[in-house]
């Protein structure tokens, strides 16, 4: 029997062909060493990300993630869910405060998900992938498995907004949470400071207003160049993707020459748990990780 | 009467009230005391992309500035950074504030109209309530025509080298044109969302009739 399970909840982006695909192969090759169960909730949907208010309002919003825990509480009882995605996890968890504190939206929400044939009976609790390492497995069962430490490899620890604010992991400070260094230092890697490490990479502005988020990603890819990074560590598919693939958008803008790896923190511990470049999902990245795969190649 | 015409009858003058009642965390508002943490915090305004950032917002909202409020592209700037809620000294929940106002504003048919995240943020929400899941490919495209069809070409050449690395990666399937992820039990959730539509506004127009 594994040593923990829960109810997954990987989110769109992750799936087959989708923009974090290679997230949820490093996180499957991760979970696998650590002997960590994921389920995934049976025909889970879209938390509807925090872009979703315009259109989708307050409680249609809330009733797409209460649809969520109401399948994972009769598919999955007593297991908490676990998100990959930082939009996922803000969003679920977010609508699971407002339902717990409100008995008018509780009502609701209950009344609506009776049109798909579910109800509520207790809301499981809401992770993130890093809550379950970081608290339930701990950073000694997290540097036991490594058997080729990262060393000599520096990396900027982006955290971002999402896993950060508002809820954050606990412990942590809002302006410089610290669990992302420590999670690249148990893997063996150096975390250089920078001043970037909390900023926005414009979210979904990405998209549609793409001079403002990119003016954002050009602020942190700089920063850490400045600081002597070499790779970019983040725990959000968002942020992975706008600061990685906009890159040669930023270098037209503003003359630079950024190519810098932006990579998952369970690629890195893939590869530092002995894993293969393809199980790491390295095979992903748009500008490629050449040291990483250098050392997931090696016997 | 136009939705918007009703309000503007039912609070006259009254534009706090009325935010009170009808925007999501509305009721916070009145908190501000005008620190200006939240617009030192929001990294859109140094670009700068707020016409008023949220400080000014919620000092106008009491001032009743209603058109200035709802037609200002101001709360569209909002990356939801959630930077400013855990600065505001007051607790405010600015973040989902402006949300909130930029929904109604939207509801309302008084937010501007080729506002691009507002065009966005209904092309994601369609998007993924359609089969439950987001269609990445489509919602792309979606947002690439938004001007129309030579626009769009323009648009979908300017990203080409961005979409063949994603290709490449195996990050972007083409075949998600043709249907692409879903859930099962989708007639369930166009079913659940129709019911919650309906209650959410039955509850605002309790509000609004009081």
């Amino acid at each position: 029997m594994a040593k923990k399970e829960y109810a997954f909840y990987p989110g769109c982006s992750s799936q087959k062909g989708a923009s974090a695909s290679n997230y949820l192969t490093s996180v499957n090759a991760m979970c696998k060493t650590l002997d960590v169960k994921m389920t995934e909730i049976p025909d889970w949907n879209c938390c509807s990300a925090s872009i979703g208010y315009a259109e989708g309002g307050e409680l249609p919003r809330h009733v797409l993630n209460a649809r969520n825990f109401a399948l994972a509480e009769k598919h999955l009882p007593g297991q908490d869910i676990v998100a990959t995605c930082a939009a996922c996890w803000l969003g679920a968890r977010e609508s699971k405060e407002r339902l717990e504190h409100s008995s008018v939206l509780l009502q609701d929400t209950q009344e609506a998900l009776n049109e798909a044939g579910l109800n509520i009976r207790a809301i499981p609790e809401v992770r993130h992938m890093v809550e379950v390492l970081i608290e339930d497995l701990g950073w000694d069962a997290l540097s036991a498995p490594v058997k080729k430490p990262l060393e000599g490899l520096k990396f900027a620890g982006y955290v971002g907004c999402q896993t950060n604010r508002p809820f954050g992991i606990v412990g942590e400070n809002f302006e410089n949470p610290m669990y992302l260094d420590k999670l690249i230092e148990t893997v063996g890697g150096e975390a250089v400071p920078y001043d970037q490490k909390v900023t926005c990479c414009g979210g979904a502005l990405a998209f549609s207003e793409p001079d403002k988020a990119q003016a954002q990603i050009k602020d942190i890819v700089e920063s850490a160049y400045d600081h002597g990074a070499e790779m970019i560590v983040t725990p959000c598919p968002l942020c992975q993707a706008n600061v990685e693939i906009y890159q040669g958008h930023v270098n037209k803008k503003y003359g630079t020459k950024f190519h810098i790896p932006v990579l998952y923190y369970s690629q890195l511990m893939t590869v530092a748990y002995g894993g293969s470049a393809k199980e790491a999902g390295l095979d992903g990245q748009v500008i490629k990780a050449p040291k990483l795969e250098a050392i997931a190649g090696k016997k | 009467m136009s939705a918007n015409a009703q309000m503007v009858a039912k609070y006259k003058n009254n534009f706090l009230k009325e935010v009170q009642e009808q925007v999501e965390m509305g009721e916070w508002v009145k908190m501000c005391m005008q620190c200006g943490v939240c617009s030192g915090s929001c990294p859109t305004n140094f670009h700068p992309g707020w016409e008023h950032p949220p400080q000014e917002i919620f000092m106008m909202i009491r001032a009743g500035k209603r058109e200035e409020v709802l037609t200002s592209p101001s709360m569209w700037m909002c990356t939801s950074c959630y930077n400013c809620i855990v600065r505001c000294p007051r607790k405010l929940p600015i973040t989902h504030i402006m949300h909130g106002l930029a929904n109604y504003a939207h509801r309302l048919g008084m937010a501007p109209k080729m506002q691009p995240t507002r065009h966005f943020a209904k092309l994601f929400w369609n998007n993924c309530v359609k089969t439950g899941r987001v269609n990445e490919l489509k919602l792309s495209m979606g947002l690439y025509f938004k001007d129309g069809f030579g626009q769009g070409i323009k648009n979908g050449m300017a990203m080409k080298d961005v979409a063949l690395g994603l290709l490449k990666a195996k990050r972007l399937n083409p075949f998600e044109m043709l249907g692409g992820h879903k859930c099962k039990d989708q007639n369930g959730i166009h079913a659940m969302l129709k019911k919650a539509r309906e209650l959410e506004e039955k509850r605002k127009a309790i509000k609004a009739a009081a």
